[in-house]
């Protein structure tokens, strides 16, 4: 058979990768997420106050904000692992707090995240971690679930790695798995917490791409919470800036460089100092220095 | 005032992690269906639990044995009844020391380990990840390892019950001269089925509580070190407390 041509697939056979099917995919003003009104408070304190945004099928949405803003809540939310007070997260048009635990899983498998510190099964190897949520959501045969992990691991340039373990792994490559394990139930919706962070300048760099490369080649619709302003702004379409609790900017990352907000800009510029001080608020420096020990 | 206050506080914060507590163990027994039909789940957990904490049970269980054949020997002596020292050991044993003993040594042991390991996963947000991955920590974590306790410590027991009778042999016939025939036939002749039951009946219930508490303070536990740490001390003092209690609370209803 010449390469590039489709092999027939027989009565019983299975076909990998599926074709998916995309309602609506890209469509203008077409939504996969929408959050309104939401509001969310912890230990007393408010994390949202009133938070709005939507995220556009097909595209990749960086959520940025000083320290301690609500990103990665924002992404529980989504996920359905933490409810808001008041609002509402709605993703492919449900309502996911509303939502019934079996819905709320069946909603979870169209999803995928990255998390923080990766969060890999530290008592299984690569293979075996990429390979779990397969194995928990699927009765695939363990021959096609093989294929499916290592053709996730070759994209994430890891299949050599498939024996190792979790531990073996450095910083960018234990990213890289988890987003293989994240990509391998080929979710619509792919959520990044904070995927740059700790990574050295080559693995950052392979991460960022892969981002982009993914969200392009599988159709997915991306959600990055990162910090580091130069690298999300390379591969994001579109950019929220959320401070004490609500969105203060957003737009494409070229317009955010350019806004007039003070704040917009010292979080774009990563300014020291501006609206966002460099010191938590204390008494007077001197007063404190020469005054009596308490 | 602020003493009653506190008294007051604490006795509503306990009454509310109880209550957690048994709403945690309905969601395991629903869960439950899902994780015995994958039995090598449960199996490993058995192997995890029971078979790994084999030998500090048969160690411990040798010289409660002996530690009891020898007070025997010394009490019925005294008494001029040595030759029932058999069945005096082992209605000690199945009755009381055994399921009590055993489990306070898988709390030790096994418990601890549980409630470390799965303090660890949540600190380190693998429970979170298995949550966004659509599968539930409870019915793929949490169910295989309680049940993999309520298996373990009944077989334990039974373990525990066995070498601490050899011990007791061993340090009566073997050391103590008590006439062999005599032991085993007045243990025959005392200690009937109820007697078993009993013992059952507590190794079951101890290894419910001693695997819910592991499990229960492991999944609740702060995802910090410390919080890991705190977890794995609470197993102990827990398991041990409400373990004392419910074997009087069984005695009593029993007698």
């Amino acid at each position: 058979m010449p390469s590039g041509e489709t092999p027939p697939v027989g009565p019983g056979e299975f076909c990998y990768p599926a074709p998916r099917l995309q309602k609506g995919f890209n469509l203008p003003g077409d939504n996969l997420v929408e959050v309104s009104g939401l509001h969310f408070r912890r230990s007393g304190r408010p994390i949202f106050s009133g938070l709005d945004l939507a995220i556009r099928r097909g595209s990749i949405t960086a959520i940025m904000g000083p320290s301690g803003t609500g990103k990665t809540t924002l992404l529980r939310m989504i996920t359905g692992q933490l409810r808001p007070d008041a609002g509402s997260v709605r993703v492919a048009g449900l309502e996911v707090a509303g939502l019934p635990r079996e819905a709320l899983f069946d909603l979870r498998r169209r999803m995928g995240m990255l998390f923080q510190n990766s969060a890999l099964l530290t008592d299984f190897n690569v293979f075996e971690n990429v390979a779990f949520p397969v194995r928990e959501n699927t009765r695939l045969p363990d021959a096609l679930i093989r294929q499916l992990v290592l053709t996730k691991l070759h994209s994430v340039g890891l299949r050599g790695a498939a024996a190792l373990m979790p531990a073996e792994l450095s910083g960018g490559m234990a990213r890289r798995v988890a987003m293989a394990r994240a990509m391998v139930l080929d979710p619509e919706l792919l959520l990044y917490d904070e995927p740059f962070s700790g990574l050295d300048p080559i693995s950052l760099g392979v991460v960022l791409r892969l981002i982009r490369l993914n969200n392009d080649a599988l159709g997915l619709t991306s959600i990055v919470v990162s910090h580091d302003v130069a690298e999300i702004s390379a591969i994001a379409d579109h950019c929220f800036v959320i401070s004490e609790g609500r969105v203060i900017a957003s737009g494409p990352p070229q317009e955010l460089a350019a806004s007039s907000s003070e704040l917009v800009r010292q979080f774009m510029a990563g300014a020291a100092d501006g609206p966002v001080p460099f010191h938590y608020p204390a008494p007077d420096y001197a007063t404190e220095l020469l005054g009596e020990w308490p | 005032m602020t003493l009653a206050r506190e008294l007051l506080d604490g006795f509503i914060a306990a009454l509310r992690k109880l209550g957690a507590a048994v709403l945690f163990l309905v969601e395991i027994l629903k869960q439950s269906p899902g994780a015995l039909a994958r039995p090598a789940l449960i199996s490993q957990q058995v192997r995890n639990s029971g078979v790994l904490s084999l030998i500090i049970i048969m160690t411990s269980a040798f010289f409660v044995g002996m530690v009891i054949g020898l007070q025997g020997y010394d009490s019925l002596s005294r008494l001029r009844q040595e030759d029932i020292l058999g069945a005096g050991v082992a209605l000690t044993l199945f009755k009381e020391l055994g399921p009590v003993v055993t489990a306070l040594l898988f709390a030790g042991r096994a418990g601890t380990s549980l409630a470390s390991e799965i303090g660890l996963m949540r600190a380190t947000d693998q429970l979170a990840a298995m949550e966004v991955m659509a599968i539930d920590p409870i019915r793929r974590i949490i169910a295989p390892r309680f049940l993999g306790a309520v298996i373990s410590v009944p077989l334990l027991t039974a373990v525990f019950n066995a070498v601490g009778v050899l011990g007791a042999w061993f340090i009566g016939v073997q050391v103590m001269g008590v006439d062999n025939g005599a032991f085993w036939s007045q243990m025959q002749e005392y200690v009937d089925p109820p007697d078993i039951y009993e013992g059952v009946l507590k190794s079951f219930v101890f290894g419910t509580t001693a695997g819910l508490v592991a499990v229960f303070e492991g999944y609740n536990s702060p995802p910090t070190a410390e919080g890991v740490g705190m977890a794995t001390t609470r197993t102990v003092v827990t398991t041990s407390i409400l373990v004392l209690i419910l074997d009087y609370t069984i005695t009593a209803y029993l007698i």
